[in-house]
């Protein structure tokens, strides 16, 4: 898929993924089609909303957010209080398909009130504003009882509620598909967005205010455009939400959900349109399935995001893209052994890293740390020093071998290579 | 009214301290490296956890000094093989990393020191009391934070203004290129002054996690207001911080202590207990006090972005 800095060539076979994608949503319920599954994908398309729409900020207008949960939480509040007045009207008003509108109407308005003084500056004084707001809000939620619903939340009941089509929307997976629809015409949105003068505005404002000043745009109404859409979209998302969980607490507005949607999208990759997409995805499935497994999963995410900031800034989208294009103009030839070879040791490393992580989760946290363990299909005692040191072997030798051998090694076949090429 | 006022005023100091001890190292990293750590909170939370660690084996006063030493190395390390490694990225990544970080160490301290509070104490001869002052008593721990405090920004004062170390750092600090040309290792500095920002915030929770609660939900907790008092007493200036804890100790702690509302003082005048506007008006006092740091955090960015003593923008 196109980067941002790629022109837009009105090709229509690139449009591919946006035929293929949504058929590949449709078809998912049926192949997982457990309660669980569906719900899972359901809260995947929420996340990828939301963090398409952090991506406007961070990724489009450089402005690193802390507290993008507000204009989700607001949103899914207010729709909420739709909805409850949609159920004690015994059904009657909005139609449940358009709820989502009124929470990007939501996020829209406090985007556009909060808009007005945050984006003066970019940088470390917008991030510090927008955690202040962040903490602010999610303070007052504990004073304003009534709009918040305090510690238990609001809920409401998204059946007993008109449709626009005559579609019962008890069973989850109808909810899905309204779901799939909203997800499917905000990515249109949102990248329709980046390919309008405003988009490429805001890149120019991200990449160098003063010159973006100096050809006649004024940085801080295009980041304050940027900033209200992309509340409105996040308002969307959280009225999503609201029609897939029927209940919201103050969990919407508060930092941890700020975090994740950072989390999320960085890890995927700002620089590209997909990467909130795979990031908002990979985060809710690890959230969700990841926890199941291992009580370690913050600790996975924390360090996978901070190896991510560290060695690939562009996110895992970023990594899989510059290998395909070096791939593409030939890079690879006559090294190709040795990128598979770092590829492989690496990941000798990582399950290495993940054996002593389990190891050390059961160790500590399990009431009797010597009871067997399955860990990675092998029953293991923790208490034991075999395991540990076994563990911790795979992670030395896999790292090791990668840092101290496979980069060397790559490096000196692009160098005999650039060598060959001039000679 | 005297008593409310003498107990906040006494009280907000003691907390305005301890928050000055979480936040001069914050200030003083980011003054002279421009980083915005996220996980200074973290590095709080691990004094403290050190704190208790050593002291099992060696006493509350041994693990007083060596905690924050070590918290000062956790943090060399982390500035040596980390940071530096993102600083080539821009200031954006920096402080992604420290947020990172942040998580990290959370999950770090609840696997090694599990999810409850740690019975973290102070040391017997301290549990005394040292005088009573409207009825209530107050410990010598609580006459040892102040001490501590103060020892530590006078220690402050005295290194940034009046030693060679501190020119150096002050150098660093405007003209970075120019020191270096100087012969001094800038990078060096650098790691040293994130260790001993680091070490600082170690010392602070080392007292901290005695007077509030020793939990892998600490850093969380004091995280945010700990960026309040630094953007509030200007980024970079410890007098600044020293000013602006001190307010915000005291103004929340009035807050909590007393019983007010609007509708209390001025009388309902017929405003309903409902709207955005009659809850408000309907409001105690202490429940406004959470929110208060975060609306002084945004008013400053917004009105001053400089803070108090700052002398440069954030």
């Amino acid at each position: 898929m196109a980067t941002n800095t790629a022109a837009g060539g009105t090709n229509l076979l690139k449009l591919w993924p946006w035929v293929v994608v949504p058929l590949v949503a449709i078809v998912l319920p049926f192949i997982f089609d457990s309660g669980h599954a569906i719900n899972l994908l359901s809260h995947m398309g929420v996340a990828i909303i939301f963090a398409l729409s952090y991506n406007m900020l961070l990724g489009n207008t450089g402005l690193l957010s802390f507290g993008h949960a507000v204009y989700y939480g607001l949103g899914a509040f207010v729709a909420m209080h739709l909805l409850r007045s949609i159920n004690d009207a015994g059904g009657e008003g909005l139609p449940l398909e358009l709820l989502p509108v009124v929470g990007a109407g939501a996020g829209l308005f406090f985007g556009i009130i909060f808009g007005t003084f945050s984006v003066r500056r970019a940088g470390v004084v917008f991030a510090m504003i927008t955690l202040g707001l962040g903490a602010l809000v999610h303070s007052s939620s504990l004073m304003f009882t009534d709009f918040f619903g305090g510690e238990a939340g609001l809920f409401g009941y998204r059946d007993e509620a008109p449709s626009l089509f005559g579609v019962d929307y008890a069973p989850s997976r109808n909810v899905y598909f309204l779901v799939v629809a909203w997800t499917f015409i905000a990515a249109i949105l949102i990248y329709l967005l980046r390919k309008t003068p405003l988009g490429w505005m805001a890149n120019a404002v991200r990449d160098n205010p003063e010159r973006a000043q100096f050809v006649g745009y004024n940085p801080t109404i295009v980041r304050f455009i940027q900033f209200a859409l992309s509340a409105m979209f996040a308002g969307l998302a959280g009225g999503l939400f609201v029609i897939t969980d029927e209940i919201v607490n103050d969990e919407a507005v508060n930092a941890l959900t700020s975090g994740a949607v950072l989390l999320g999208t960085y890890i995927g990759g700002i620089g590209y349109f997909i990467g909130p997409i795979v990031g908002g995805t990979l985060v809710t499935f690890l959230e969700s399935s990841l926890s199941t497994y291992t009580e370690a999963w913050v600790l996975y995410f924390g360090l996978m995001f901070i190896a991510i900031v560290m060695f690939a800034p562009m996110g895992l989208v970023g990594i899989v893209h510059t290998q395909y294009l070096s791939w593409k103009a030939g890079g690879w030839k006559g090294n190709t052994g040795a990128r598979l070879y770092i590829l492989l040791t690496g990941l000798v490393g990582i399950f290495g890293l993940i054996c002593v992580i389990e190891l050390a989760y059961h160790y500590f946290r399990s009431w009797d740390p010597s009871a067997p363990f399955a860990l990675m299909g092998v029953t293991v005692d923790a208490t034991n020093a075999l395991p540990w040191l076994v563990s911790f072997g795979i992670a030395i030798i896999g790292f090791g071998l990668m840092l101290f051998h496979g980069n060397p090694m790559l490096k000196r076949k692009l160098d005999a290579k650039s060598d060959g090429g001039k000679a | 009214m005297l008593e409310t006022i003498a107990y906040s005023i006494f009280n907000g100091v003691l907390y305005g301290t301890l928050l000055f001890m979480m936040s001069s190292g914050l200030t003083l990293i980011f003054g002279m490296m421009g980083v915005l750590n996220f996980a200074h909170a973290s590095f709080y939370m691990l004094g403290a956890y050190f704190a208790y660690t050593f002291g099992l084996g060696t006493g509350f006063w041994v693990a007083l000094f060596l905690a924050p030493i070590a918290v000062g190395v956790m943090g060399a390390l982390v500035e040596r093989y980390g940071l530096r490694r993102v600083h080539q990225y821009g200031h954006v990544p920096e402080l992604l990393f420290t947020f990172g970080l942040a998580y990290v160490i959370e999950e770090l301290v609840a696997l090694f020191w599990g999810t409850v509070p740690v019975a973290y104490k102070a040391p017997a001869a301290l549990n005394t009391t040292a005088f009573t002052m409207f009825g209530l008593d107050y410990s010598w721990f609580k006459v040892f934070i102040l001490l501590v405090a103060v020892a530590m920004f006078i220690g402050l004062w005295v290194l940034i203004k009046k030693t060679r170390a501190g020119l150096i750092i002050q150098g660093a600090l405007s003209r970075p290129d120019m020191v270096g040309a100087l012969g001094h290792n800038v990078p060096m500095v650098f790691t040293l002054v994130f260790a001993f920002g680091c070490a600082l915030a170690g010392l602070g929770g080392v007292v901290g996690g005695i007077h509030f609660v020793t939990d892998p939900g600490m850093a969380f907790m004091m995280g945010p207001i700990v960026f309040v008092v630094v953007v509030l007493g200007g980024l970079g200036s410890v007098p600044g911080a020293l000013v602006a804890s001190l307010i915000i100790g005291i103004l929340q702690t009035f807050f909590l202590s007393v019983n007010f509302s609007l509708a209390d003082s001025i009388g309902a005048l017929g405003i309903e207990d409902s709207g955005f506007f009659g809850v408000l008006w309907h409001m105690e006092a202490t429940r406004i006090a959470p929110v208060l740091p975060f609306l002084l955090l945004v008013l400053t960015l917004i009105f001053r972005p400089r803070g108090l003593f700052g002398k440069r923008e954030a």
